[in-house]
Protein backbone atom coordinates (compact mmCIF):
# COMPACT_ATOMS: atom_id res chain seq x y z
CA UNK A 1 0.00 0.00 0.00
CA UNK A 2 1.31 3.42 -0.95
CA UNK A 3 1.40 5.84 1.97
CA UNK A 4 -0.08 8.26 2.65
CA UNK A 5 -3.32 6.89 1.20
CA UNK A 6 -4.64 9.43 -1.29
CA UNK A 7 -8.20 10.45 -0.40
CA UNK A 8 -8.19 13.94 -1.86
CA UNK A 9 -9.49 13.35 -5.38
CA UNK A 10 -11.64 16.48 -5.17
CA UNK A 11 -8.44 18.52 -4.96
CA UNK A 12 -6.82 16.83 -7.91
CA UNK A 13 -6.45 13.38 -9.48
CA UNK A 14 -3.40 11.51 -10.62
CA UNK A 15 -3.25 11.40 -14.42
CA UNK A 16 -4.59 8.11 -15.75
CA UNK A 17 -1.65 6.17 -17.25
CA UNK A 18 -3.57 5.85 -20.53
CA UNK A 19 -3.79 9.63 -20.64
CA UNK A 20 -0.12 10.12 -19.77
CA UNK A 21 1.07 7.85 -22.57
CA UNK A 22 -1.03 9.71 -25.15
CA UNK A 23 0.31 13.02 -23.91
CA UNK A 24 3.88 11.80 -24.19
CA UNK A 25 3.35 11.26 -27.92
CA UNK A 26 2.74 14.97 -28.52
CA UNK A 27 6.05 16.48 -27.54
CA UNK A 28 9.31 15.33 -29.09
CA UNK A 29 10.79 15.54 -32.58
CA UNK A 30 9.54 12.01 -33.21
CA UNK A 31 6.13 12.87 -31.85
CA UNK A 32 3.31 15.25 -32.73
CA UNK A 33 5.02 18.46 -31.60
CA UNK A 34 3.73 20.90 -34.23
CA UNK A 35 1.84 24.12 -33.65
CA UNK A 36 -1.84 23.40 -34.35
CA UNK A 37 -2.11 26.89 -35.85
CA UNK A 38 0.59 26.21 -38.49
CA UNK A 39 -1.28 25.92 -41.77
CA UNK A 40 1.68 25.49 -44.07
CA UNK A 41 3.02 22.02 -43.25
CA UNK A 42 2.23 18.51 -42.11
CA UNK A 43 3.44 19.08 -38.51
CA UNK A 44 0.83 21.74 -38.00
CA UNK A 45 -1.92 19.77 -39.71
CA UNK A 46 -1.28 16.71 -37.58
CA UNK A 47 -1.27 18.73 -34.38
CA UNK A 48 -4.52 20.38 -35.40
CA UNK A 49 -6.02 16.98 -36.07
CA UNK A 50 -5.10 15.81 -32.56
CA UNK A 51 -6.56 18.97 -31.02
CA UNK A 52 -9.81 18.56 -32.94
CA UNK A 53 -10.11 14.92 -31.97
CA UNK A 54 -9.71 15.92 -28.33
CA UNK A 55 -12.31 18.64 -28.77
CA UNK A 56 -14.74 15.99 -30.03
CA UNK A 57 -14.09 13.83 -26.97
CA UNK A 58 -14.79 16.72 -24.60
CA UNK A 59 -17.93 17.65 -26.55
CA UNK A 60 -19.17 14.07 -26.58
CA UNK A 61 -18.94 13.70 -22.81
CA UNK A 62 -21.47 16.51 -22.40
CA UNK A 63 -23.39 16.03 -25.66
CA UNK A 64 -22.32 19.33 -27.19
CA UNK A 65 -21.07 20.39 -30.61
CA UNK A 66 -17.25 20.44 -30.80
CA UNK A 67 -17.45 24.01 -32.10
CA UNK A 68 -18.89 24.97 -28.70
CA UNK A 69 -15.72 23.98 -26.83
CA UNK A 70 -13.07 26.65 -26.14
CA UNK A 71 -9.74 25.55 -24.63
CA UNK A 72 -8.53 27.40 -21.56
CA UNK A 73 -5.87 26.86 -18.91
CA UNK A 74 -8.35 25.37 -16.45
CA UNK A 75 -11.67 25.90 -14.74
CA UNK A 76 -10.49 29.10 -13.04
CA UNK A 77 -9.80 30.71 -16.39
CA UNK A 78 -13.05 29.30 -17.80
CA UNK A 79 -14.99 30.85 -14.92
CA UNK A 80 -13.25 34.19 -15.45
CA UNK A 81 -13.86 34.15 -19.19
CA UNK A 82 -17.50 33.12 -18.80
CA UNK A 83 -18.45 35.58 -16.07
CA UNK A 84 -16.41 38.63 -17.05
CA UNK A 85 -16.87 37.89 -20.73
CA UNK A 86 -20.66 37.67 -20.51
CA UNK A 87 -20.99 40.54 -18.01
CA UNK A 88 -18.93 42.86 -20.18
CA UNK A 89 -20.71 41.88 -23.36
CA UNK A 90 -24.24 42.18 -22.00
CA UNK A 91 -23.80 45.10 -19.61
CA UNK A 92 -25.90 47.40 -21.75
CA UNK A 93 -28.88 45.13 -20.92
CA UNK A 94 -28.35 45.28 -17.18
CA UNK A 95 -25.76 44.96 -14.44
CA UNK A 96 -27.22 42.37 -12.07
CA UNK A 97 -25.62 38.97 -11.52
CA UNK A 98 -26.80 36.05 -9.36
CA UNK A 99 -24.49 33.48 -7.81
CA UNK A 100 -24.26 31.64 -4.47
CA UNK A 101 -22.21 31.98 -1.32
CA UNK A 102 -20.65 28.56 -1.70
CA UNK A 103 -19.18 28.93 -5.18
CA UNK A 104 -15.52 28.29 -5.81
CA UNK A 105 -13.29 31.30 -5.25
CA UNK A 106 -12.74 31.51 -9.00
CA UNK A 107 -16.39 32.55 -9.28
CA UNK A 108 -16.67 34.54 -6.04
CA UNK A 109 -13.54 36.61 -6.61
CA UNK A 110 -14.51 37.25 -10.22
CA UNK A 111 -17.90 38.50 -9.02
CA UNK A 112 -16.16 40.73 -6.48
CA UNK A 113 -14.11 42.22 -9.28
CA UNK A 114 -17.28 42.93 -11.27
CA UNK A 115 -18.77 44.61 -8.20
CA UNK A 116 -15.78 46.93 -8.20
CA UNK A 117 -16.59 47.68 -11.84
CA UNK A 118 -20.13 48.68 -10.93
CA UNK A 119 -22.07 45.43 -11.29
CA UNK A 120 -24.47 44.32 -8.58
CA UNK A 121 -24.22 40.72 -7.36
CA UNK A 122 -26.77 38.69 -5.36
CA UNK A 123 -25.16 35.86 -3.36
CA UNK A 124 -27.76 33.18 -2.69
CA UNK A 125 -27.52 31.24 0.53
CA UNK A 126 -27.89 27.49 0.02
CA UNK A 127 -30.33 25.63 2.25
CA UNK A 128 -29.08 23.46 5.10
CA UNK A 129 -28.47 20.56 2.71
CA UNK A 130 -26.06 22.69 0.69
CA UNK A 131 -28.32 22.92 -2.35
CA UNK A 132 -29.39 26.12 -4.09
CA UNK A 133 -33.00 25.52 -5.10
CA UNK A 134 -34.55 26.74 -8.37
CA UNK A 135 -37.18 28.76 -6.52
CA UNK A 136 -34.42 30.72 -4.79
CA UNK A 137 -33.04 31.66 -8.19
CA UNK A 138 -36.50 32.53 -9.45
CA UNK A 139 -37.05 34.89 -6.53
CA UNK A 140 -33.72 36.60 -7.11
CA UNK A 141 -34.15 37.15 -10.86
CA UNK A 142 -34.79 40.80 -11.78
CA UNK A 143 -35.45 42.82 -14.91
CA UNK A 144 -31.80 43.83 -15.06
CA UNK A 145 -30.33 40.36 -14.33
CA UNK A 146 -27.95 39.40 -17.13
CA UNK A 147 -26.15 36.37 -15.70
CA UNK A 148 -26.65 33.50 -13.26
CA UNK A 149 -23.54 31.55 -12.27
CA UNK A 150 -23.92 28.42 -10.13
CA UNK A 151 -21.82 25.33 -9.63
CA UNK A 152 -23.08 21.92 -10.64
CA UNK A 153 -21.33 20.11 -7.78
CA UNK A 154 -19.80 21.80 -4.76
CA UNK A 155 -16.11 21.10 -4.27
CA UNK A 156 -16.22 20.78 -0.48
CA UNK A 157 -19.45 18.94 0.21
CA UNK A 158 -20.13 17.31 -3.17
CA UNK A 159 -23.84 18.21 -3.31
CA UNK A 160 -25.54 18.54 -6.68
CA UNK A 161 -27.61 21.49 -7.84
CA UNK A 162 -30.55 20.94 -10.19
CA UNK A 163 -29.04 22.87 -13.07
CA UNK A 164 -31.61 21.58 -15.58
CA UNK A 165 -34.43 23.25 -13.65
CA UNK A 166 -32.44 26.43 -13.04
CA UNK A 167 -31.56 26.52 -16.75
CA UNK A 168 -35.27 26.51 -17.67
CA UNK A 169 -35.86 29.55 -15.45
CA UNK A 170 -32.94 31.47 -16.89
CA UNK A 171 -33.84 30.68 -20.50
CA UNK A 172 -37.43 31.81 -19.94
CA UNK A 173 -36.09 35.18 -18.80
CA UNK A 174 -33.32 35.28 -21.44
CA UNK A 175 -30.66 35.39 -18.74
CA UNK A 176 -27.27 33.83 -19.51
CA UNK A 177 -26.66 30.76 -17.33
CA UNK A 178 -23.10 29.74 -16.47
CA UNK A 179 -22.33 26.50 -14.65
CA UNK A 180 -19.00 25.59 -13.09
CA UNK A 181 -18.81 21.85 -13.78
CA UNK A 182 -15.23 21.32 -12.60
CA UNK A 183 -16.40 18.80 -9.99
CA UNK A 184 -19.10 17.13 -12.05
CA UNK A 185 -17.75 16.53 -15.55
CA UNK A 186 -17.04 12.83 -15.90
CA UNK A 187 -18.80 12.11 -12.61
CA UNK A 188 -22.42 12.92 -13.47
CA UNK A 189 -24.29 12.65 -16.75
CA UNK A 190 -24.43 16.05 -18.46
CA UNK A 191 -26.50 16.54 -21.60
CA UNK A 192 -26.12 20.04 -22.96
CA UNK A 193 -28.49 19.33 -25.84
CA UNK A 194 -31.19 19.00 -23.18
CA UNK A 195 -30.01 21.27 -20.36
CA UNK A 196 -30.47 24.96 -20.97
CA UNK A 197 -26.99 25.93 -19.91
CA UNK A 198 -25.22 28.65 -21.90
CA UNK A 199 -21.70 28.47 -20.52
CA UNK A 200 -20.03 25.60 -18.70
CA UNK A 201 -16.53 25.41 -17.17
CA UNK A 202 -14.48 22.23 -17.23
CA UNK A 203 -11.19 21.17 -15.71
CA UNK A 204 -9.07 18.25 -16.89
CA UNK A 205 -7.25 17.43 -13.67
CA UNK A 206 -10.40 16.67 -11.68
CA UNK A 207 -11.09 13.89 -14.17
CA UNK A 208 -7.70 12.14 -14.39
CA UNK A 209 -6.31 14.52 -17.00
CA UNK A 210 -3.35 16.89 -16.62
CA UNK A 211 -3.31 20.18 -14.70
CA UNK A 212 -3.11 23.40 -16.66
CA UNK A 213 -5.85 22.67 -19.17
CA UNK A 214 -9.58 23.18 -19.13
CA UNK A 215 -12.37 24.23 -21.41
CA UNK A 216 -15.37 26.52 -21.60
CA UNK A 217 -18.52 25.42 -23.34
CA UNK A 218 -20.07 28.37 -25.19
CA UNK A 219 -23.54 27.68 -26.60
CA UNK A 220 -24.13 28.34 -30.30
CA UNK A 221 -27.93 28.04 -30.41
CA UNK A 222 -29.13 30.37 -29.04
CA UNK A 223 -25.81 32.04 -29.48
CA UNK A 224 -24.01 33.36 -26.42
CA UNK A 225 -21.48 36.14 -26.89
CA UNK A 226 -18.43 36.83 -24.78
CA UNK A 227 -15.90 39.60 -24.61
CA UNK A 228 -12.46 38.01 -24.82
CA UNK A 229 -10.23 38.35 -21.75
CA UNK A 230 -7.03 37.23 -23.48
CA UNK A 231 -6.08 39.01 -26.68
CA UNK A 232 -3.59 37.89 -29.27
CA UNK A 233 -3.59 35.67 -32.32
CA UNK A 234 -7.32 35.16 -32.35
CA UNK A 235 -7.25 31.47 -31.49
CA UNK A 236 -10.41 29.70 -30.39
CA UNK A 237 -12.68 31.91 -32.52
CA UNK A 238 -11.19 34.99 -30.94
CA UNK A 239 -12.45 34.03 -27.50
CA UNK A 240 -9.11 32.91 -26.12
CA UNK A 241 -5.83 33.66 -27.82
CA UNK A 242 -2.68 31.72 -27.15
CA UNK A 243 -0.89 28.79 -28.79
CA UNK A 244 -2.79 25.62 -28.08
CA UNK A 245 -0.85 23.18 -25.88
CA UNK A 246 -1.37 20.02 -27.92
CA UNK A 247 -0.14 17.60 -25.25
CA UNK A 248 -2.40 19.10 -22.57
CA UNK A 249 -5.39 19.18 -24.88
CA UNK A 250 -4.86 15.59 -26.03
CA UNK A 251 -4.60 14.63 -22.35
CA UNK A 252 -7.90 16.29 -21.51
CA UNK A 253 -9.56 14.71 -24.54
CA UNK A 254 -8.39 11.24 -23.62
CA UNK A 255 -9.38 11.74 -19.97
CA UNK A 256 -12.88 12.82 -20.97
CA UNK A 257 -13.16 9.96 -23.50
CA UNK A 258 -12.32 7.46 -20.76
CA UNK A 259 -14.71 9.18 -18.35
CA UNK A 260 -17.60 8.81 -20.78
CA UNK A 261 -16.84 5.15 -21.26
CA UNK A 262 -16.30 4.23 -17.62
CA UNK A 263 -18.47 6.65 -15.65
CA UNK A 264 -21.29 4.21 -14.95
CA UNK A 265 -19.16 1.41 -13.55
CA UNK A 266 -16.87 3.84 -11.76
CA UNK A 267 -19.74 5.53 -9.96
CA UNK A 268 -21.10 2.22 -8.73
CA UNK A 269 -17.67 1.33 -7.40
CA UNK A 270 -17.22 4.72 -5.73
CA UNK A 271 -20.61 4.60 -4.03
CA UNK A 272 -19.75 1.15 -2.69
CA UNK A 273 -16.41 2.43 -1.39
CA UNK A 274 -17.97 5.48 0.20
CA UNK A 275 -20.62 3.37 1.91
CA UNK A 276 -18.00 0.91 3.05
CA UNK A 277 -16.05 3.73 4.66
CA UNK A 278 -19.07 5.41 6.22
CA UNK A 279 -20.38 2.09 7.59
CA UNK A 280 -17.17 1.74 9.58
CA UNK A 281 -17.33 5.14 11.25
CA UNK A 282 -21.02 6.05 11.43
CA UNK A 283 -21.63 4.33 14.79
CA UNK A 284 -19.28 6.77 16.52
CA UNK A 285 -21.05 9.38 18.63
CA UNK A 286 -21.60 12.85 17.24
CA UNK A 287 -20.33 12.23 13.73
CA UNK A 288 -22.30 14.06 11.03
CA UNK A 289 -22.27 14.20 7.24
CA UNK A 290 -22.34 17.77 5.92
CA UNK A 291 -24.68 18.42 3.02
CA UNK A 292 -27.30 16.27 1.37
CA UNK A 293 -26.51 12.55 1.39
CA UNK A 294 -28.87 11.68 -1.47
CA UNK A 295 -28.04 14.52 -3.83
CA UNK A 296 -24.28 14.08 -3.74
CA UNK A 297 -21.54 13.12 -6.16
CA UNK A 298 -20.37 9.51 -5.58
CA UNK A 299 -16.76 10.13 -4.49
CA UNK A 300 -17.31 12.76 -1.79
CA UNK A 301 -17.88 12.50 1.94
CA UNK A 302 -17.61 15.57 4.17
CA UNK A 303 -17.84 14.66 7.83
CA UNK A 304 -17.83 16.62 11.08
CA UNK A 305 -16.35 14.93 14.12
CA UNK A 306 -17.73 16.99 16.97
CA UNK A 307 -15.42 18.07 19.81
CA UNK A 308 -12.29 17.39 17.77
CA UNK A 309 -10.48 20.12 15.86
CA UNK A 310 -9.87 19.45 12.16
CA UNK A 311 -6.27 20.51 11.90
CA UNK A 312 -5.15 18.33 14.80
CA UNK A 313 -7.17 15.49 13.32
CA UNK A 314 -5.30 15.81 10.05
CA UNK A 315 -2.05 15.90 12.01
CA UNK A 316 -3.00 12.56 13.57
CA UNK A 317 -3.92 11.11 10.22
CA UNK A 318 -0.50 11.41 8.67
CA UNK A 319 -1.03 8.20 6.69
CA UNK A 320 -4.04 9.71 4.98
CA UNK A 321 -3.94 12.49 2.39
CA UNK A 322 -7.17 14.36 3.12
CA UNK A 323 -8.20 17.95 3.51
CA UNK A 324 -9.83 19.85 6.30
CA UNK A 325 -13.19 21.44 5.72
CA UNK A 326 -11.66 24.31 7.59
CA UNK A 327 -9.07 26.49 5.99
CA UNK A 328 -6.85 26.43 9.08
CA UNK A 329 -4.05 24.78 7.17
CA UNK A 330 -3.79 27.70 4.83
CA UNK A 331 -2.80 29.96 7.72
CA UNK A 332 -6.27 31.39 7.98
CA UNK A 333 -8.07 30.59 11.19
CA UNK A 334 -11.51 30.87 9.66
CA UNK A 335 -13.57 27.72 9.32
CA UNK A 336 -14.90 26.79 5.89
CA UNK A 337 -17.11 29.48 4.33
CA UNK A 338 -19.05 26.72 2.60
CA UNK A 339 -20.02 24.98 5.84
CA UNK A 340 -20.82 28.28 7.50
CA UNK A 341 -23.16 29.19 4.66
CA UNK A 342 -24.99 25.91 5.33
CA UNK A 343 -25.55 27.03 8.89
CA UNK A 344 -23.11 24.50 10.35
CA UNK A 345 -21.94 26.03 13.62
CA UNK A 346 -18.35 27.19 13.87
CA UNK A 347 -17.37 24.43 16.23
CA UNK A 348 -18.55 21.69 13.88
CA UNK A 349 -17.14 23.54 10.89
CA UNK A 350 -13.74 23.45 12.61
CA UNK A 351 -14.18 19.71 13.10
CA UNK A 352 -14.81 18.62 9.55
CA UNK A 353 -12.83 16.61 7.05
CA UNK A 354 -13.37 16.02 3.35
CA UNK A 355 -12.72 12.50 2.13
CA UNK A 356 -12.80 12.12 -1.63
CA UNK A 357 -12.42 8.74 -3.25
CA UNK A 358 -11.43 8.02 -6.84
CA UNK A 359 -10.38 5.70 -9.60
CA UNK A 360 -7.39 4.25 -7.80
CA UNK A 361 -8.91 3.95 -4.31
CA UNK A 362 -9.18 0.35 -3.09
CA UNK A 363 -11.27 -1.37 -0.46
CA UNK A 364 -8.20 -1.86 1.69
CA UNK A 365 -7.48 1.88 1.41
CA UNK A 366 -10.86 2.78 2.86
CA UNK A 367 -10.64 0.07 5.53
CA UNK A 368 -7.29 1.39 6.70
CA UNK A 369 -8.58 4.93 6.58
CA UNK A 370 -11.61 4.07 8.70
CA UNK A 371 -9.45 2.40 11.36
CA UNK A 372 -7.09 5.39 11.45
CA UNK A 373 -9.93 7.88 11.66
CA UNK A 374 -11.56 6.05 14.56
CA UNK A 375 -8.25 5.86 16.42
CA UNK A 376 -7.47 9.52 15.89
CA UNK A 377 -10.91 10.78 16.85
CA UNK A 378 -10.94 8.66 19.99
CA UNK A 379 -7.48 9.86 20.98
CA UNK A 380 -8.31 13.52 20.42
CA UNK A 381 -11.62 13.25 22.24
CA UNK A 382 -9.71 11.93 25.24
CA UNK A 383 -7.74 15.17 25.01
CA UNK A 384 -10.75 17.39 24.46
CA UNK A 385 -12.34 19.40 27.28
CA UNK A 386 -15.40 19.82 25.06
CA UNK A 387 -15.85 16.06 24.89
CA UNK A 388 -15.70 15.93 28.71
CA UNK A 389 -18.36 18.58 28.90
CA UNK A 390 -20.53 16.80 26.37
CA UNK A 391 -20.19 13.59 28.38
CA UNK A 392 -21.14 15.50 31.53
CA UNK A 393 -24.30 16.58 29.77
CA UNK A 394 -23.31 20.24 29.46
CA UNK A 395 -24.74 22.07 26.46
CA UNK A 396 -21.80 23.95 24.97
CA UNK A 397 -24.12 26.61 23.58
CA UNK A 398 -25.06 27.68 27.10
CA UNK A 399 -21.49 28.63 27.96
CA UNK A 400 -20.22 32.12 27.47
CA UNK A 401 -16.94 31.69 25.67
CA UNK A 402 -14.38 34.40 25.50
CA UNK A 403 -13.77 34.78 21.78
CA UNK A 404 -10.15 35.46 21.03
CA UNK B 1 2.26 23.03 7.53
CA UNK B 2 5.50 21.75 8.95
CA UNK B 3 5.54 21.36 12.71
CA UNK B 4 8.70 21.46 14.80
CA UNK B 5 9.90 18.20 16.33
CA UNK B 6 8.97 19.49 19.79
CA UNK B 7 5.40 20.21 18.76
CA UNK B 8 5.11 16.76 17.23
CA UNK B 9 6.59 15.15 20.34
CA UNK B 10 4.12 16.89 22.66
CA UNK B 11 1.28 16.22 20.28
CA UNK B 12 2.01 12.52 19.98
CA UNK B 13 2.94 12.04 23.63
CA UNK B 14 1.03 14.72 25.48
CA UNK B 15 2.12 15.12 29.12
CA UNK B 16 -0.31 15.33 32.00
CA UNK B 17 -3.55 14.80 30.14
CA UNK B 18 -6.49 14.59 32.46
CA UNK B 19 -8.77 16.18 34.89
CA UNK B 20 -8.55 17.19 38.53
CA UNK B 21 -11.55 17.64 40.78
CA UNK B 22 -12.51 21.22 40.13
CA UNK B 23 -14.65 21.26 43.29
CA UNK B 24 -11.55 20.70 45.43
CA UNK B 25 -10.22 23.71 47.34
CA UNK B 26 -6.72 22.77 46.26
CA UNK B 27 -7.49 22.84 42.54
CA UNK B 28 -7.48 25.89 40.34
CA UNK B 29 -9.07 25.65 36.90
CA UNK B 30 -8.46 27.88 33.92
CA UNK B 31 -10.65 27.40 30.87
CA UNK B 32 -9.88 29.73 27.98
CA UNK B 33 -10.65 30.03 24.29
CA UNK B 34 -13.83 29.30 22.38
CA UNK B 35 -15.00 26.41 20.21
CA UNK B 36 -15.94 28.84 17.47
CA UNK B 37 -12.32 29.97 17.24
CA UNK B 38 -11.07 26.40 17.10
CA UNK B 39 -9.25 26.39 20.45
CA UNK B 40 -10.35 25.62 23.99
CA UNK B 41 -7.84 24.92 26.75
CA UNK B 42 -8.61 23.64 30.22
CA UNK B 43 -5.65 23.81 32.58
CA UNK B 44 -5.92 22.63 36.18
CA UNK B 45 -3.37 23.01 38.93
CA UNK B 46 -3.28 21.32 42.33
CA UNK B 47 -1.70 23.67 44.84
CA UNK B 48 -0.45 22.83 48.33
CA UNK B 49 -0.63 25.03 51.46
CA UNK B 50 2.63 26.74 50.57
CA UNK B 51 1.30 27.84 47.24
CA UNK B 52 3.37 25.34 45.28
CA UNK B 53 1.88 23.57 42.30
CA UNK B 54 2.08 19.85 43.00
CA UNK B 55 0.23 18.59 39.99
CA UNK B 56 -1.11 19.93 36.73
CA UNK B 57 -3.47 18.46 34.15
CA UNK B 58 -4.81 19.72 30.87
CA UNK B 59 -7.22 18.96 28.10
CA UNK B 60 -7.21 20.95 24.88
CA UNK B 61 -9.45 21.15 21.86
CA UNK B 62 -7.41 22.73 19.12
CA UNK B 63 -4.64 22.35 16.61
CA UNK B 64 -1.37 20.52 17.25
CA UNK B 65 0.34 23.70 18.42
CA UNK B 66 -2.39 24.42 20.94
CA UNK B 67 -2.15 20.90 22.32
CA UNK B 68 1.64 21.12 22.48
CA UNK B 69 1.55 24.56 24.16
CA UNK B 70 -0.70 23.33 26.95
CA UNK B 71 1.19 20.07 27.36
CA UNK B 72 4.48 21.95 27.71
CA UNK B 73 2.89 24.37 30.16
CA UNK B 74 1.86 21.56 32.53
CA UNK B 75 5.48 20.40 32.60
CA UNK B 76 6.75 23.87 33.35
CA UNK B 77 4.35 24.79 36.13
CA UNK B 78 4.80 21.66 38.22
CA UNK B 79 6.96 22.47 41.27
CA UNK B 80 6.62 26.21 40.74
CA UNK B 81 4.81 28.52 43.12
CA UNK B 82 1.66 30.09 41.77
CA UNK B 83 3.43 33.45 41.75
CA UNK B 84 6.19 32.06 39.56
CA UNK B 85 3.74 30.21 37.34
CA UNK B 86 1.78 33.28 36.48
CA UNK B 87 4.97 34.95 35.30
CA UNK B 88 5.33 32.46 32.45
CA UNK B 89 5.22 34.35 29.19
CA UNK B 90 3.75 33.19 25.93
CA UNK B 91 6.96 34.16 24.16
CA UNK B 92 8.88 31.55 26.13
CA UNK B 93 6.42 28.86 25.10
CA UNK B 94 6.46 29.98 21.47
CA UNK B 95 10.25 29.97 21.48
CA UNK B 96 10.57 26.55 23.12
CA UNK B 97 8.16 25.00 20.59
CA UNK B 98 9.44 27.04 17.64
CA UNK B 99 5.89 28.08 16.79
CA UNK B 100 5.42 29.81 13.43
CA UNK B 101 3.80 33.29 13.47
CA UNK B 102 0.30 31.98 12.63
CA UNK B 103 0.43 29.77 15.73
CA UNK B 104 1.57 32.38 18.25
CA UNK B 105 -2.01 32.70 19.46
CA UNK B 106 -1.75 29.13 20.81
CA UNK B 107 1.00 30.21 23.19
CA UNK B 108 -1.00 33.29 24.16
CA UNK B 109 -3.90 31.01 25.02
CA UNK B 110 -1.62 28.89 27.21
CA UNK B 111 -0.45 31.98 29.09
CA UNK B 112 -4.09 32.99 29.57
CA UNK B 113 -4.87 29.49 30.85
CA UNK B 114 -2.27 29.50 33.64
CA UNK B 115 -3.25 33.04 34.65
CA UNK B 116 -6.89 31.97 34.83
CA UNK B 117 -6.05 28.86 36.88
CA UNK B 118 -3.99 30.88 39.35
CA UNK B 119 -6.77 33.44 39.62
CA UNK B 120 -9.23 30.63 40.34
CA UNK B 121 -7.14 29.10 43.13
CA UNK B 122 -6.58 32.53 44.67
CA UNK B 123 -10.30 33.19 44.67
CA UNK B 124 -10.97 29.81 46.24
CA UNK B 125 -8.31 30.25 48.89
CA UNK B 126 -9.60 33.68 49.70
CA UNK B 127 -13.09 32.40 50.22
CA UNK B 128 -12.10 29.28 52.10
CA UNK B 129 -9.34 30.27 54.52
CA UNK B 130 -10.29 33.64 55.84
CA UNK B 131 -13.34 35.13 54.29
CA UNK B 132 -13.77 38.27 52.28
CA UNK B 133 -11.02 40.32 53.95
CA UNK B 134 -8.18 38.11 52.88
CA UNK B 135 -9.52 37.76 49.35
CA UNK B 136 -9.53 41.51 48.95
CA UNK B 137 -6.01 41.72 50.30
CA UNK B 138 -4.84 39.21 47.76
CA UNK B 139 -6.63 40.90 44.96
CA UNK B 140 -4.97 44.18 45.92
CA UNK B 141 -1.47 42.75 46.13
Amino acid sequence: MKLPIYLDYSATCPVDPRVASKMAEQMTMEGNFGNPASRSHLYGWKAEEAVEEARRHVAELVNADPREIVWTSGATESDNLAIKGAAHFYQSKGKHIITSKIEHKAVLDTCRQLEREGFEVTYLNPREDGIVYPEQVEEALREDTILVSLMHVNNEIGVINDIAAIGELCRAKKVVFHVDAAQSAGKLPIDLAEMKVDLMSFSAHKAYGPKGIGALYVRRKPRVRLEAQMHGGGHERGMRSGTLPTHQIVGMGEAFRIAKEEMGAENERLIALRNRFWDQIKDMEEVHINGSVEQRVPGNLNVSFAFVEGESLIMSLRDLAISSGSACTSASLEPSYVLRALGVNDELAHSSLRFSFGRFTTESDVDTAAVEVRKAVEKLRELSPLWDMYKDGIDLNTIEWAAH
Amino acid sequence: MAYSDKVIDHYEHPRNVGRLDDKSDNVGTGMVGAPACGDVMRLQIQVNENGVIEDAKFKTYGCGSAIASSSLLTEWVKGKSIDEAEQIKNTAIAEELALPPVKIHCSVLAEDAIKAAVKDIRAKRGLVSGGAGEAQEEAAS
